[in-house]
This record gives structure tokens, sequence and C-alpha cells, in this order.
């Protein structure tokens, strides 16, 4: 046997969808995870519920990188229509475990075979009752997969005792299969792999959560106090995630709700409820994907102009159209910088990571109060849906900021003098007030169509100037409230790099690879909101060469920053990923080596 | 930011909360003279003044066409929005939660709620968001020069559009199939019972839908419509004399009740009927005095068959269709705290900082 490889490979496993198989899944991911090796899970499904191929891969790494593989040397074949496929699949010296009554061919002799008596395990065990045979029979390559590569059976039970809320039937249902498995492998199956796990300590103090979860969390400790959306992938377990931890945290000691979550007809229902919730005052959000986006737009255009606040988190898809609804992408950002008809700038915030998910939930809030305007938040089907390992969440560390509402007693002050539309201070952004003001001077009337500054109807050519002038002067203040961008330099950078959102681990481990077989160093630019800032114009001056990392087809982010600094234009090369999946770190270096070997 | 536009001369007089008529007018209206929609907007100012609403207690809501303009025509002392063409519906979803006291009034046409706004409609409807929502129902679009509505009579004939072959939508048979709590069909040349029924709407916990005709004099104003003053005048038939009753005036005023004289004489010589009341759930009173028979508004079997009667048989039905007083309101389904949500504070919405621990540890 060669020399034995020790946390670091590339787990995937091959199931029919809707076989139970993501509670194996996360339990070997969880298991991992507090074995304290640094570890990823990608749940690759395809649009549906029973039958079609998934998989899940599963990436162990040392070193922390937790980037997307293509690499498989673990192979878990358990359904018999990609299995095929999967075979081939296995990298060179790896090992291939299959459910042993799929009975097809298996040619290979470069990799070790494991058959896996699945069935026979799950018939034999008197205490499985047959409904729920097929759900445990995934229990069986997790207990053998531990057995083989040495995961702690105690971890795995207690990965079990999370997902099963510690209910002591299923967890000992699911553990006797699990025992099963390993005791099997055990007394039949010799190791001719050389891979292995290993305990570390390097996920002390680490949570492992989902982007969706992260977002309804952090907009509930910003307050949310509206929330209406419509079922789609990638985007429901968002608003499930309200509907779970909202009566946890948000109720008052007599149980009263401070919140109302409303599931709407559609999205333009969805969004139209949030636009009148954040225009009479309410913390108001939405989530949804590319297609509800584009339901969207119209009343996003009636937001931005007749300002009013509203977050909206667009957990993005593969599109165009129904595009590739279970695959993650980042095809939404040009559409979004100026989502509607005319002229429109948008504010966009793009969270780098779980825990910025967090931040960004209750973040987007604050800024759209403060600058009464749509806050459209970018996250991914991969953010969104997988389990990361993550930094806590932190506590909000600054109190909310409301923006500038008047109430009763400012219009006492003001004596009733104020124009919704005026610009008092010079910052672009007015003051509103809110509906149950019981000032007789509180109320005016909001529309889409041309306003003057006390909000009354107007067609004048001058009105329609100076209200579009302002919008973009509100649009130059926001800069100063948006997170600014994440740069990492180097000293001897031969070239920048811009990135966003979950291309994060991929680029981190791209630069280190290039660094490390290639001499060549990077500077690293994550980009965490829209509009750019003067460090975003500044990293591309004081670089020759600027490769734009982003998982779209055309490079949006490198024509919108194109577009932005014309004068650089040239200097900003695209690095676009569009099929699908997560770039991985070795297709981002691959593209940069091509770009620099020019 | 009101426009009141004060009287010149005599002292105004005012109301039980202390407001004069000009305290709920709003803007001149730029509609066509003649319209349906002015002589409505002018029952609404007539209604809310009557009916001491407080003007900050209303929340005026429209979409996009000639009757989402109506709202600048009236009560400048509420907020308004007007929306966008067949979405109002949802707007005022979000934004009556701000405050469970206020009353949506909304204003749409037969081209925003039956054609484009289709989907919003009935879904408003099986809500039972707490707002008037009245139809200015002409079955034309006025704002972009006569094209049909669905509401539009089939083998209407409009200059540029010929001929029009599909059936009307009925807005009060959609709002019923929705499960509307309050419907009423309503002609505004009877002015006096828009404004009654407006009164009774305004008492009314949930949805209440108007579908009220009202003619385009400009585009849909020929004898043989449905949507004509013509028609309206020789074919209304109203199935009561409506009158509403605040709590405030008492039973006494059931006894002492006088039939409301219709501006337009409708029968030569009403029957003398039954008087039925329908109390609401803030102790106001519907009082309906049946014409030729009596009619059970709070029916819904039945109130689908005086409308299929309607069409079968060519005329324009008027008064409460259907009521049913006690269904809870949207607000009222979602436990909320007695303080309106959007004057919680920070301290009311952001969870104490030791939950984050707690919420860390629910994590893996």
């Amino acid at each position: 046997m060669t020399q034995r490889i020790v946390n670091d490979f590339s787990i995937t496993v091959g199931t029919p969808n809707g076989s139970g198989s993501s509670t194996a899944n996360n339990t070997l991911l969880r298991a991992l995870f507090k074995m304290g090796i640094p570890v990823s899970g990608k749940n690759l499904f395809p649009s549906n519920i029973q039958g079609l191929p998934t998989w899940y891969t599963i990436r162990v790494n040392k070193d922390g990188f937790i980037a997307r593989r293509a690499t498989h040397e673990i192979m878990v074949a358990m359904n018999p229509n990609s299995f095929t496929r999967d075979l081939a699949d296995v990298a060179p010296g790896g090992a291939f475990f299959y459910a042993d009554d799929i009975k097809l061919p298996i040619q290979r002799t470069d990799i070790s075979i494991y058959p896996m008596p699945v069935k026979q395990l799950v018939r034999s065990n008197p205490e499985i009752p047959a409904n729920l045979r097929d759900l445990v029979a995934n229990m069986v390559y997790v207990g053998i997969l531990a057995q083989m590569l040495g995961i702690d059976i105690e971890k795995i039970e207690l990965a079990l005792k999370f997902h099963f809320k510690n209910k002591e039937k299923p967890v000992a249902l699911n553990m006797s299969m699990v025992k099963a498995g390993a005791e099997w492998a055990a007394a039949h199956l010799t190791k001719t792999d050389p891979f292995y796990v290993e305990p570390m300590n390097k996920t002390e103090g680490l949570i492992m959560a989902d982007g969706n979860t992260a977002a309804a969390l952090g907009a509930i400790y910003g307050g949310v106090q509206f929330a209406s959306w419509y079922p789609i992938t990638p985007a429901s377990s968002l608003a499930e995630s309200l509907n779970e931890y909202l009566p946890m945290l948000r109720r008052t000691p007599e149980g009263k709700n401070t919140f109302a979550v409303v599931q709407a007809e559609d999205e333009l229902a969805a969004i139209g409820m949030c636009v009148g919730a954040g225009w009479a005052g309410l913390r108001a959000m939405t989530s949804t994907s590319g297609p509800g986006m584009s339901l969207m737009t119209e009343y996003a255009g009636l937001a931005y102009f007749a300002e009013v606040p509203l977050v909206i988190w667009d957990i993005q898809r593969m599109g165009p159209s129904t595009g590739l609804p279970t695959r993650t992408s980042q095809g939404d950002v040009a559409f979004v910088a100026n989502m509607g008809h005319g002229d429109i700038d948008s504010l966009i915030l793009l969270p780098g990571s779980i825990k910025e998910c967090f931040e960004f939930g209750w973040r987007a809030f604050d800024l759209a109060e403060r600058l009464q305007t749509p806050v459209y938040v970018l996250s991914d089907l991969d953010f969104g849906m997988n389990q990361w390992m993550s930094e806590p969440f932190e506590y909000p560390d600054r109190p909310m900021d409301r923006g500038k509402v008047l109430w009763e007693e400012d219009l006492e002050r003001l004596k009733g003098d104020w124009g919704r539309y005026r610009d008092v201070d010079g910052d672009g952004i007015p003051y509103r007030t809110l509906p149950g003001n019981t000032h007789p001077a509180s109320a005016y009337f909001t529309r889409g169509t041309g306003h003057t500054p006390e909000a009354r109807y107007s067609e004048e050519p001058d009105v329609w100037v100076a209200k579009m002038a302002r919008l973009k002067k509100k649009y130059e203040t926001a800069k100063q409230y948006l997170p600014r961008a994440v740069i990492q330099t180097v000293a001897g950078a031969k070239f920048g790099i811009i990135a966003f959102g979950s291309t994060h681990p991929a680029v981190e481990e791209a630069r280190a690879w290039l660094e490390r077989e290639h001499g060549l160093k990077s500077d690293y630019l994550r980009l965490r909101a829209i509009p750019f800032t003067e460090d975003v114009s500044q990293f591309i001056a004081e670089h020759e060469r600027v490769y734009v990392v982003e998982i779209n087809r055309d490079g949006q982010l490198q024509q919108l920053l194109s577009i932005k600094h014309p004068e650089h234009a040239t200097r900003l090369i695209s690095i676009a990923y569009s099929d699908g999946l997560p770039p991985t770190a070795k297709w981002i270096e691959s593209a940069i080596l091509e770009q620099e070997e020019k | 930011m009101s426009e009141a536009l004060p009287m010149a001369g005599a002292a105004a007089q005012v109301n039980a909360v202390g407001l004069s008529k000009n305290d709920y007018r709003g803007n001149p209206t730029t509609l066509c003279q003649g319209c349906g929609h002015n002589s409505i907007a002018n029952q609404i100012i007539a209604a809310c003044y009557e009916a001491n609403v407080v003007p900050e207690k209303i929340v005026k809501f429209s979409g996009i066409g000639c009757s989402s303009k109506s709202p600048t025509y009236f009560l400048n002392r509420s907020f308004g929005f007007n929306s966008l063409h067949g979405r109002m519906p949802s707007l005022a979803t979000g934004a009556l939660f701000a405050d469970y006291r206020l009353k949506g009034l909304g204003v749409s046409g037969d081209g925003d709620t039956a054609s484009i706004g289709m989907g919003q409609f009935k879904h408003i409807m099986r809500r039972n968001v707490n707002m008037v929502y009245i139809v200015e129902n002409n079955g034309v679009y006025g704002l972009t020069k006569g094209q049909f509505s669905a509401t539009a009579d089939k083998g209407l004939e409009l200059k540029k559009q010929g001929t029009n072959l599909y059936l009307p939508v009925d807005i009060c048979m959609e709002a019923l199939a929705s499960r509307a709590t309050f419907v009423a069909r309503l002609f505004a040349g009877n002015a006096k019972q828009v404004k009654e029924v407006l009164k009774a709407a305004l008492s009314h916990k949930g949805i209440a839908v108007l579908d009220i005709i009202s003619p385009c004099v400009t585009f849909n104003n020929q004898e043989s419509s449905y949507y004509s003053y013509s028609f309206g005048k020789e074919r209304e038939d109203p199935l009561h004399d409506i009158s509403f009753h605040a709590a405030s005036e008492g039973p006494q005023s059931t006894i002492s009740y006088v039939p409301p004289k219709p501006e337009i004489v409708l029968e030569a010589d009403m029957v003398d009927g039954e008087i039925r009341e329908v109390a609401l759930h803030d102790g106001s009173r519907i009082v309906l005095k049946a014409l030729d028979k009596d009619y059970d508004p709070t029916n819904r079997l039945e109130a689908m068959r005086v409308l299929e009667d309607a069409h079968e048989n060519n005329y324009l039905v008027t008064g409460l269709i259907y009521v049913a007083p006690e269904s809870p309101s949207l607000t009222d389904l979602y436990n909320l705290v007695e303080t309106p949500l959007n004057r919680l504070t920070e301290k009311d919405l952001r969870p104490a900082p030791e939950t984050i621990q707690k919420i860390n540890a629910l994590m893996f």
C-alpha cells in the first residue's frame, strides 16, 4: 500500500434524489467537523423530488481549503442510474464503495473497489420497520465509511442527535445501521486505499450553518417586522428560517408577536406587500431568486423612485429563465445593479461568508431606512443551501439606524412645515412621516409619477431633473454607509484579484496555489457592496492587471467595474465560470495562469 | 401638507370629531366633467364627514388609471399611495400591518382590478384585509383612450377596437367566489345609496368591496351600454333602501327610520317591506328596508343568485349584496402586540445580547 493520505481528499456520494440521503450526508459532514477537521459539503441536486441522480460532495482539508474540488477520491455509489458515471469519476488510486444490489460491470483496476451489502444489512435488522428501510439504508454507507476512513462513531452519534433534536428513537434506529455498517466493514473489507481521517483542532470555536439560516437570523437581530415571500428554490429556506426563529426570539413575555410573515400569492405580491410595509414604517424584507427578481422588478422601480425602504435577498441560481433551478450562480449582478426601467442605481450588499450573511441580515435594514431605498443582498445557492463552517454569529455592534422619520412631536416643532422630498440636510436624503401619525400635517401622497419636493404631482422639466439629481446625490451619500471591501495585499504581488460572495474560498486557495506552484503572488479585493467606493477604484488603479472572478458567463461585475473605471477598463480581465457548479480553485488558478502566460 | 380649501364667509359646521367638511376634501379633480368617479369622490367626502371619520385614521390606496387618480380628490389629510397597475392590493396588505388601527380606502377601476389586477384582487379578498375596496367600474379604459376592459359588455363597439368578443367579468361574483366579507353593487348616479353603503363599509371589519357602476362619459356612455347613465337610470333595481347608523345613534334611530329619498326615482310606487338590520362589529347597524321583496344579505348563495338573475334579465341590481360582519380581519390572525408595529423601537425589536450565544449553540 502507498503512503497514507490523511485529511486531504474528497468524498462524493451518488444517490437517487429523495432517498433520504441528506441526513446521512450531513451526518458525515458534521462528524468530520466535530473531529476538528476543516470540511465543506455541497449538495449537487436536481430540480426534482424523487428519482433523478443527486450528488453530495464533501471535502476534508487539513489546511482549511474548503472550495469544491472536481476530483473524487472516495466515491459512494447508491444510484444505479449514475453508477457507471460515478465509477468512471473516481480518481486513480481512489476508492469506490457501491451498494451490491446494483449489478453492473466494474472494469477499473486502478482503484479500490468495496461492495456494500446495504439491503441485506437493513433487512437483517429486525428493529427497522419496513417503511423506514429505504431511509435508514443510507446510514449503512455512513458506518462503512466511518470504519474504512477512521471517522469517530461518537461524533456520528453527536451529529445524529443534533439532526433529530435529541429524539432517542430515530437516533437509536439510525445508529444501529451505522454500527451494523461499521461492524460489517471491519469483518469483511480489507483496506487497500490510502485515505484516512484523523482528529485535528482546526474547527474549535466554529459553528456550522447555511447562509439562508444565517440571513434569517441576521434579519431577526436587525428587527425585521414584516416579511412576505413566495416559494422558490434556493430561497425558500430563508423565509422558513424566519418562521422557525421569529417565535423564539421576537415574542413579548405576553406571547405577542412583534412581526408578521406572509406567504404571498406570487413575487409581484410579495414585494408589493414589502413596499407597503416599508413605506408605512416597518422593517420589511422579501427573499427570492432570479425568476422572482424578474417579477419584482416593477415594484423595485417604484420603491427606488418613491424612496421606500425595504430589503430584498436574492439567493441566486443559474439563469436565464428557469435555467438551472438547483445550481448556483452570480448571474444577477448586472440585472440588479439597475433593476427597473429608467435610470436606477441599486444599493447591493455582497456577503462573502456565512457570518456575513448574518451581519448583512441586520445591516441591510439600517441602510434601507437610512437611505430610503431598496437594499439588495445577493447571496447564492451555494451559500444559501449548503452547510458551511463559520465563525460564530456576532451580535450587532451598533444601535439600529431608523433613518429620518418625523413623528407628531417633530411636526409640532416644525409647525407642520415639512415636505416629503425636500433635501433639508443637503445629503439627498429627505424626511418621511408614517401612516398612523396623527398630526394634521403628517400626511402626504406617494406616487410613482413625477413629484415636487412637497410630494405633489408634477410634469415640469425642472422638477423632474431636480428629483433625479437628488436621487443621484443620495446614491453618493450611500457610499459612506456601505461595508468597505476587504483588501489583502502582499509584497511583490504581480496582479490583483477582485471577487465577491461564495467564490471566496476558491479564490483564497487559487492564490495559495499560484504562489506555491508558480511563484505568482497576488493582491485580493473582496467586494462587499455596490456602488463601488474609493478603495475599489484605488485597488484597480494600483494594479496593471486585475482578474475579476465571478460565476456567470459574461463577467458582469467586470463589465460594471469597466463602466465605472473607463480609464482602467483594459486592466480588468474577466475570469468568469458558469456551468452551475461552484468554481474550483484549480480552475481559477489555471484561468489566471493562462492569462499570465499570454 | 393638507390642502384644505376654506369656504369663504360663514363659519363652517363641524362634526362630532370637530372637523368641517373641508377637512375631508382633496385637490380639484382632473377627470372629465360628468365622470361618475367625481360623484363617488364627493360621496367619500360626505360619508367620511357624516361618519365622523378621523382622516389620519384612513390610508388611501390606488393602482393606475382614471379611477386610481381620484384619491387625490378627497381626504388630503390622509396618507395615500398611488401604486402600480393592478398591484394596489399587495401594497395595501403590507402597509396596513404597520398600524392595525388604520382603515384602508382603496380606489381601483375595472381594468386595474379585473384585467391586470385580477390575481391580487382575489387574494386580498381571501385575506380579508381591513379596507374598503372601491371599483369605479365603467367597462372601459379611459386614461389610454378607449380600450375594452375585462368588464366590458360583449358586443360593445369602440372606435379603434372593433367589437368586444368576450363576456364580461362580474366583480361582485369574483369577490364572492373569493370569500369577500362585504360586497355591494352600486350606481354612481344613486348618490345617497353610495354614501350610506360607504359609511357601512368604513365600519365593516375586513374587506368591503364596492363595485360602483360609474359611467365614462367620454368612451362608454352610449345608451345600450350597461355602464351608461341612461341604463342605470332606467334599469337600476335596488334590493333595498339602505341607511347606516353609527353606534352613537343608539337603537332609537331604527324606530324613527325614514327611507332615504333616492335622487333618482327608481320605481313609481315602492312597496313597503320588512326592515332588516345587520349589526357590525363596532356596534353600528345597517338598516335595510325591503322594496318589492325581502332580501337577506348574509346568504352567499342568495347573493350569487341575485347577481345571476340580474345578468339573465338585463338589469342593474344594486344594494348590499353580501355581508359577513363577524369574520376576523387579516391582522386579527397575527397575534400582534398592542402597540402598532410601526411604533415599536429597538428595545422591542432586537433580541437581547445574551440570546446570541444560545443561537450559536443551536447551530452545529
